[in-house]
């Protein structure tokens, strides 16, 4: 286990990478301030969401169904499938983290989409502290955007003109480019888009980024196998 | 107890429950080699997916539009500079732009 030292080390290193995320997210928590309200939320409830939930997607997602008419459990429903990327993100992190249950679940709650793909090392394993710096930076942000949006929405208007739902599709495929340095790990990618591709038409939101992870199954090919014995990248 | 009220616990106790359930189920095991041979890939495909579902869908119709072009122009930049400040801000502007037209 890292010392100390080495694990404040890796959390300011998490911090300081993940700062171009936080930004765009404290950008996007603007714009869920704004949208929650026009949705009905009071300026207080927006910004409780955003403490208590801190996943954009999901929050999006379940105040959508709200404006759209829909009632509390559909609204929660579609929260929790949109969320369910989740699932495998945190199997994947659960060997790397260490003590009991209940400390590893506390651990857990700190796995967002970009933190949990920059902490990634690359032979299977995570490096918890640096996945702790990278989330703590974009939680400050995202309530920091929420209470701006929520607070000042009558003046920022509609959101989507500013272009700011690109930036984080954007992240996310400089995070793939950096991520897929093989040409497996590229087939995987577009295995995985294409899955999810298909999935949109036909499946309830959130659940086709789920079933795209069963892209990664073609690590169980005995030619994924050896080259994972040999080590990281 | 409001109908936002219901949604924020909600969501609040499934989000934490979801993101509980990996570490509690799977954590302090040692890692057999074809666990890490999946793990290393589901990077990939995960953030493949989120792209596309982003870039290239909007509700449960495939569409292209304004924001499609501005990602893939953020991915050029990102491929040509190495740099995510870039990749985000070209992507941004360039979706604004195309709605403002």
């Amino acid at each position: 286990m890292a010392s100390a030292s080495a694990g404040s080390k890796r959390f300011r290193e998490g911090f300081r990478e993940a700062v171009p995320f936080a930004i765009a997210g404290g950008m996007l928590a603007v714009s869920f301030g704004v949208v929650a309200q026009q949705a009905g939320f009071s300026a207080g409830e927006a910004i409780l969401m955003s403490l208590v939930v801190f996943a954009g997607s999901a929050q999006f997602t379940a105040v959508a169904i709200l404006a759209a008419g829909g009632g509390a459990g559909a609204a929660i429903s579609a929260a929790t499938l949109m969320n369910s990327r989740f699932l495998a993100m945190g199997a994947a992190l659960g060997p790397s983290l260490p003590g009991g249950p209940l400390k590893r679940a506390a651990q857990g709650q700190t796995v967002v989409d970009a933190s949990w793909a920059m902490s990634a090392r690359g032979d299977g394993t995570f490096d918890r502290w640096f996945l702790f710096g990278a989330s703590a930076v974009q939680f400050a942000t995202w309530q920091a955007g929420t209470v701006i949006g929520a607070l000042s929405a009558d003046v920022i208007g509609d959101p989507e003109r500013l272009g700011l739902d690109a930036l984080f599709p954007a992240f996310f495929l400089a995070l793939l480019m950096a991520e897929a340095r093989t040409s497996r790990a590229r087939a995987v990618a577009a295995l995985g888009g294409l899955i999810a591709l298909t999935l949109v038409p036909i499946t309830p939101a959130g659940v086709p980024v789920l079933v795209a992870g069963t892209a990664a199954l073609v690590g169980l090919t005995p030619s994924a196998r050896a080259d994972a014995a040999k080590g990281p990248r | 107890m409001s109908t936002i009220a219901i949604v924020i616990g909600g969501v609040a106790v499934t989000t934490a429950a979801v993101k509980a359930v990996g570490p509690v189920a799977l954590g302090g095991r040692d890692l057999p080699d074809w666990f890490s041979s999946v793990v290393v890939l589901l990077a990939p495909a995960l953030l493949a997916a989120l792209v596309v579902t982003q870039a290239l869908a909007d509700g449960k119709n495939l569409a292209i539009g304004e924001e499609t072009a501005g990602v893939t122009a953020g991915g050029l930049v990102y491929w040509r500079t190495n740099s995510i400040i870039w990749c985000g801000l070209v992507s941004a502007a360039l979706t604004a732009a195309l709605r403002a037209l």
